[in-house]
């Protein structure tokens, strides 16, 4: 038995996940039993962050639109430090897709005039 | 003088949300006053997600929590005034304001929710010893000037104290390319969520020290090093434990103080377990017409209950510009042992269908109950398998349980066996 702590959401369910049949108990939702059996087999996180911005603002922050492969979040944030983006901005405009081949995009999380 | 029926200080979190629950209440008159150049109040610069799984259902960073708030105003009449001081605030309901477009002016509102937020609790306040250096900040000013101003205000970093913006700050600054060496707390448990804990410094393999704190700091311009000892169970440092780390930034997030100096003006009660208004049931202070929600009340660790507190308090505000003050005998409400205060701290006894109490337990629970006492006589029981300092809990008392009560004082306890 794995113990772990869910960081689905600010709750913090204590879990505890088989290592065999990654079987979860400790959860008070699905959503905890969905992390406690990836945590196990492949973590994943959502990577959030900001982009250099011609506009308004000095900096746009920026989200992965999907949790993405933890091994994968410096190389990321390798590309989100490339980008720079002009306003207008709308909440949800990709600014790079399929970020570090992860299939997750990197979105816009604020809307700029 | 202008006149607005209802007026709120603060366009955060709290701000939005009791604006427009006013507004849904049918309040037409509603203006909030925003001392920053943008809506939002601190969601702003907190770009990480994990917002909004309460109120929205879903997942969002703080920007995108505030947006939501900032375009459902849109389609109201509610009018937002940035860059607006208010100075000062009278018992009568009248505020002193400056800005730059308005220069000064008084305004006369019908009712006032006070949603002016904290602020951090700085070096001066926890006195630490050493050089008086450049590179030791909060860590709320350093996460303004990362994600809002775009700098970063250090490369090798120590945080003092584990409340989540620390925690939050370990991984952005980590991510940016810093090392951040340790998170030094000095209780024997964290001050900030889990999930914090283990997404912000377990995944980056930043050590944690819980029973230490910083007794050194070193530095003739900038911070050079800092000193770290273990502290016994009275919190005093242990000589001989002492650990130095050269670093060139210390971060403290070291907790939050509700920011009452216009409540205070205006001669609002303050509860000095909160540093935030007493308030009734309703979030009414003990001025009439005048309402507090969101931190400026009690710290909140979510924004969904910011956002829920709010609405109740933009709902009230709407019911006393609509019918006058609320009336009923008055009950006590009072944190007993294990309990570090309560909110309310008082409620009128037929006022509302539910009582809803929130409070913070002072030390880590584990398998034990919430119990509510009318005097000697316990009236409910809840069990709670962990409860965390850290963590603010609730429990809601139906209005059946508190027909029959005696008068109070109403006291919340924690009870093991």
């Amino acid at each position: 038995m794995k113990e772990l702590i869910c960081i689905t959401c600010p709750k913090g369910c204590h879990l505890k996940v088989d290592e065999e049949t990654f079987a979860v108990t400790g959860n008070s939702c699905p959503r905890g039993a969905v992390y406690g059996a990836n945590e196990l087999r492949n973590p994943v996180r959502v990577v959030t962050s900001t982009v250099v911005v011609d506009g308004p603002a000095r900096r746009l922050p920026v989200k992965t639109d999907r949790p993405i492969p933890k091994s994968k979040i410096f190389e990321v944030m390798d590309e989100i430090a490339k980008v720079r983006v002009k306003a207008p901005v709308r909440v949800g405009d990709v600014l790079i897709p399929n970020a570090a081949g992860t299939d997750g995009n990197v979105v816009a999380t604020k809307s700029l005039p | 003088m202008t006149k607005a029926e209802l007026v709120i200080i603060g366009g955060g979190p709290a701000g939005l949300a009791a604006a427009l629950s006013a507004w849904e209440s049918g309040v037409r008159d509603i203006l909030i006053l925003e001392r920053d150049h943008q809506a939002g109040g601190i969601l702003n610069q907190c770009i990480h997600n994990g917002f909004g799984l309460h109120y929205f259902k879903e997942e969002l960073t703080g920007p995108e929590y505030a947006g939501r708030f900032i375009e459902m105003l849109r389609d109201t009449d509610v009018r937002v005034r940035t860059d607006t001081m208010v100075l000062d605030l009278t018992a009568d309901r009248v505020l002193h304001t400056v800005s730059p477009e308005h220069g000064y002016e008084a305004i006369q509102a019908g009712a006032i929710v006070l949603a002016m937020g904290c602020r951090e609790r700085t070096r001066g306040a926890i006195s630490i010893p050493g050089a008086r250096c450049s590179g030791i900040f909060t860590a709320g000013a350093a996460q303004r000037f990362l994600n809002i101003e775009g700098y970063m205000v250090g490369k090798r970093v120590v945080i003092l104290g584990s409340g989540d913006i620390g925690l939050i700050m370990a991984r952005r600054m980590t991510l940016e390319g810093a090392k951040v060496l340790a998170c030094v707390e000095l209780m024997p448990y964290s001050g900030g969520l889990n999930r914090n804990i283990v997404q912000c410094l377990n995944d980056f393999d930043i050590p944690l020290y819980l029973s230490h704190t910083v007794t050194d700091v070193r530095g003739k311009d900038r911070l050079e090093q800092v000193t770290v000892s273990k502290v016994d169970e009275n919190r005093r440092p242990i000589p001989g434990t002492e650990m130095v780390f050269d670093c060139d930034t210390l971060l403290l997030s070291v907790g939050l103080l509700p920011e009452n100096e216009l409540s205070r003006q205006a001669g609002v009660e303050i509860d000095p377990h909160t540093n935030g208004p007493v308030v009734w049931e309703n979030c009414e202070t003990s001025i009439p017409g005048v309402f507090a929600c969101g931190n400026v009340l009690h710290v909140h660790d979510l924004v969904d209950y910011v956002t829920a507190e709010s609405m109740r308090a933009g709902k009230a505000a709407a019911e006393f510009l609509q019918g006058g003050e609320r009336t009923g005998e008055a009950v006590p409400l009072e944190p007993g042992s294990g309990v570090g205060y309560t909110v309310p701290q008082r409620f009128r006894r037929d006022a509302a269908d539910k009582l809803q109490i929130f409070f913070r337990v002072r030390r880590i629970y584990r398998d034990a109950f919430i119990a509510v006492y009318d005097g000697e006589r316990r009236i409910a029981r809840f069990k709670r398998e962990h409860m965390a300092p850290g963590e603010m809990e609730n429990v809601a008392i139906p209005a059946m349980f508190l027909k029959n009560i005696t008068g109070g004082p109403l006291s919340v306890r924690i009870e093991e066996d």
